[in-house]
């Protein structure tokens, strides 16, 4: 006790000079970091700007290349993972990192179990401590279920509970409240103060800049695997925190096309429900339009699009296409209706990795690049796969790179590329600039525009306020399964957005 | 509500015990010898070696993993010790013998878990290619030579019975290997329950990648099981040829699949982080009193491993359509909680 005393002027942790790199990319460049005991610190910074790796050297996952680790006084070149956690260092993952088949009194309990090398497993024994985190958190999880059947929101925080049931001395919640609502967002709060309190050091990494501001004493921005800025967060508001993260002023212009009023809709969807996930939604989608479909996470936005491209069938409701109806049982029925998704998790999802950029823009479209005798007509190929390689401007040295080594952006775009080589009438995009750099991210809303100007009916799926006002016709809200709005010409702002999704 | 899904256990224990009951009521019913002290035991003895094997399979298959190198392993390993018996040391005692296999075993599964942790291969090929390896080492370095007598502490351990009596229909007799399987039974089962490696077992197999964020020694754990399988594959081998009395190095290889059915049956998914001891032996006793009940009711044994092979399509069948269906559920909002908590935040 006396150690958080004397220490409280000093930093607990701090890192100097990190640097890693994976494979020929630079994922940090000598980041330096200090954090205090009983201060939030926040580290901000847009998706793939080497937040996530630094927690995970901080935490013992990853061995930097270069720079060093201070805890305590004690320099360490690279952590493990059992030292962090003895050491006092908690992480909760973006991912959760919990074990679905245990039950959720032994998520929380378990690694506390492992870092104080226990040799027996004591059932009886450990309930009560992860009854005693649960109750300390008010929290209503039922200690007994399997991790696998929790929904989303418990699993976050069973993971919360796991966290705090070693004595943590710096605690990293990696995006803690995407997943939780408003009340369950305030209530983490009080925690995180009472946890302050006690001299904790937590480091609250977000790229929400209302959460960064609302909680945190300091501010420490990176972009691009580099420190920006550091500093007190009074000294920061909500716009120039945004200037750091994308080193540009915070561009909301909007720059959308006009629309032909009189088109008949491309795409036309009334009342599709499918129990648990949505209910009654029904919306239209004009040739050329940009639709934004927008809501937190849970609130039923992928499940929508899932239903619409026959992923996860809905279980009533019609789907018209070019005011034909068209019944979506099944991915291949809603391909053959001339529908297009580009889904949330690309990598696992939407790419062959090891295949090259060429295979894969053609991957998609095959059945229209026959010739006469059902073979591959390779001509036509070749001149698809040119076309789309100069038009989305792939950063690669030809096509025929493995699609495994370009970055976040431009995989996004030979995603982009293999549905638009199967020319969809309406194309769907979760989250198309998740994970991408500010540059490319306004070359894909570009490339949407260009592909939306040719006719093309397109929805995307995103929490992005700023994406959803710079490209998107119409927004639609959706929340607990429903759309609850639909923001339309100037009633789109980022500000309207973000106060309708909370809603 | 609560009771009957506590009976029904985490992987269905429930209902393959209930199976097994049915199975063993109807049988009684058709056939007077069937219900006797004398059947028991002797599916027991007959269970023993599989048994044994299963408690194997098992801890791999919680693990995450997948072995099917054990049934070399337990050949290799006891014919070698009992052979070098035979032919060096005819006067080495049972527990020395013994003692030579298990270590045997544990070194085979210890080439296993270096190869598979160190180099994170995929389990099944990995063992896939020991198999091979381990068969064709025997017979060119230890010998082909089938052996119609064990050495002679090893042959006294073939009649030892730990009870015996005399009932109606004849003799009844529990062997001492079927003592040692139920010992397996019980250390196994203790280790997956109450021991911290017996949990990082599931935790690993849940999930790898969280289990090394959260501290887990995973590659010493995975050579652990390894090894651990060596030494039960090893014991099973002496127990086989105890009970057959002979050694013969033809022997086992090649039903590997139908102790990994025997485990899958029980319970434990293929893809790892879930099994039981309880389903396991469950799922070992059920196809031994299908494959005794069939002979005694006159269906040609051909037919035996068909029943088997169709048992394991519709227990495992059952199963993964109800996992199935509760994984589509879709967690979002029908289940009011976020509201609740909205309001109770409110109030």
């Amino acid at each position: 006790m006396d150690a958080i005393q004397t220490d409280a002027a000093g930093p607990v942790l701090s890192v100097r000079g990190i640097t890693k790199r994976f494979g020929g990319v630079t994922a940090l460049a000598g980041v330096s970091l200090e954090l205090r005991s009983g201060e939030v610190h926040c580290l901000a910074g847009e998706n793939g700007c080497g937040k996530s790796t630094l927690i995970k050297i901080i935490s013992g996952v990853e061995r930097p290349d270069a720079g060093e680790i201070i805890m305590d006084g004690e320099t360490h070149s690279r952590m493990n993972a059992t030292a962090a956690i003895t050491s006092g260092v908690q992480v909760i993952y973006q991912d959760f990192s919990l074990f679905p088949n245990l039950s959720v009194a032994e998520n929380i309990v378990l690694t506390a179990e492992v870092a104080g090398r226990q040799r027996f497993y004591r059932a009886r024994a450990i309930r009560p401590k992860a009854q005693a985190i649960v109750e300390e958190l008010g929290l209503d999880l039922d200690l007994d279920s399997e991790v696998g059947e929790l929904s989303v929101a418990d699993k976050q925080l069973t993971a919360i509970c796991r966290a705090l049931v070693n004595d943590a001395r710096v605690i990293i919640m990696d995006e803690p409240t995407t997943a939780l609502t408003h009340s369950e967002v305030a209530r983490l709060f009080t925690v995180v103060e009472r946890l302050r309190a006690r001299g904790v050091a937590l480091v609250f990494v977000s790229h929400k800049l209302e959460e960064v501001l609302a909680i945190s004493q300091r501010v420490t921005i990176m972009r691009s695997g580099r420190v920006v800025t550091s500093g007190l967060a009074t000294d920061f508001d909500r716009r120039s925190i945004a200037q750091h993260m994308t080193g540009a002023e915070l561009d909301e212009t909007r720059v959308v096309s006009p629309l032909d009023p009189d088109a008949r809709a491309r795409l036309t969807v009334s009342h599709l429900d499918l129990p648990g996930a949505f209910h009654d939604v029904s919306f239209t989608v004009a040739p050329g339009e940009i639709l934004g479909v927008t809501g937190l996470l849970g609130s039923g936005r992928t499940e929508i699009a899932e239903a619409i491209f026959g992923a996860r069938p809905a279980a009533s409701g019609d789907i018209l296409v070019d005011g034909l109806p068209v019944s979506i049982r099944s991915i291949p029925d809603a391909v053959a209706a001339g529908i297009g998704y580009v889904p949330e998790d690309r990598l696992s999802q939407g790419l062959f990795l090891e295949k090259s950029i060429a295979d894969n823009i053609i991957a998609g479209s095959l059945d229209r690049h026959r010739n006469r005798w059902r073979g591959l007509d390779g001509m036509r190929i070749r001149s698809t796969i040119s076309r789309l390689f100069a038009s989305l401007s792939i950063k690669a040295p030809n096509a025929e790179a493995p699609v495994r080594s370009l970055s976040g952006g431009n995989a996004q775009r030979v995603v982009l590329a293999k549905w638009l080589a199967t020319d969809p009438k309406v194309l769907l995009l979760n989250g198309p600039t998740v994970g991408v750099d500010v540059g490319s991210k306004s070359q894909i809303l570009e490339l949407l525009r260009k592909a939306a100007s040719s006719g093309m009916a397109i929805v995307v799926i995103s929490d992005d306020a700023p994406e959803l006002v710079s490209c998107c016709h119409r927004v639609l809200v959706v929340a607990r399964g429903r759309v609850v709005d639909v923001l339309e010409g100037d009633a789109i702002s980022a500000e309207s957005i973000h106060e309708r999704m909370a809603a | 509500m609560q009771t009957l899904r506590r009976f029904r256990g985490k992987n269905n224990e429930g209902v393959l015990a209930l199976v097994l009951l049915a199975l063993i009521i109807t049988m009684s019913m058709l056939s007077p010898a069937f219900l006797t002290a004398g059947t028991a035991f002797s599916t027991l003895r007959s269970a023993t070696v599989p048994l044994i094997f299963a408690l194997a399979v098992l801890v791999v298959i919680v693990s995450g993993g997948i072995d099917v190198s054990f049934a070399a392993v337990a050949i290799f390993s006891a014919y070698t010790a009992v052979s070098f018996a035979i032919t060096t040391a005819p006067d080495l005692p049972a527990a020395a013998i013994i003692a030579m296999a298990i270590v045997i075993g544990a070194g085979l599964g210890l080439i296993n878990g270096i190869v598979i942790a160190r180099f994170r291969l995929p389990t099944l090929i990995v063992t896939l290619g020991t198999q091979g390896i381990f068969v064709g080492v025997m017979y060119t370095y230890i010998g082909a030579t089938y052996y119609a007598q064990l050495p002679p502490s090893l042959a006294a351990m073939s009649s030892m019975t730990v009870i015996d009596f005399q009932t109606g229909t004849g003799r009844a007799s529990l062997h001492v290997m079927a003592v040692v399987a139920i010992v397996l039974a019980i250390v196994v089962w203790w280790m997956l329950t109450r021991t911290m490696f017996g949990r990082s077992l599931y935790a690993i197999g849940g999930d790898v990648e969280a289990a090394r964020r959260a501290g887990f020694r995973v590659m010493r754990t995975q050579v652990l099981v390894y090894v651990l399988v060596g030494v039960l594959a090893a014991i099973a081998g002496i127990a086989h040829m105890v009970m057959g009395r002979s050694a013969n190095p033809q022997d086992l290889v090649g039903d590997e699949l139908d102790i990994i059915a025997a485990v899958v049956l029980g319970g434990a998914s293929i893809f790892g982080g879930r099994g039981s001891v309880i389903g396991t032996v469950l799922g070992v006793i059920l196809i031994q009193v299908i494959n005794n009940s069939l002979l005694l009711a006159g269906v040609p044994s051909a037919w035996l491993r068909a029943a088997v092979g169709l048992l394991l399509i519709v227990g495992v069948g059952v199963q993964a359509v109800a996992a199935r269906k509760k994984a589509r559920r879709v967690h979002t909002l029908d289940e009011d909680k976020s509201d609740r908590l909205v309001q109770e935040g409110a109030a």
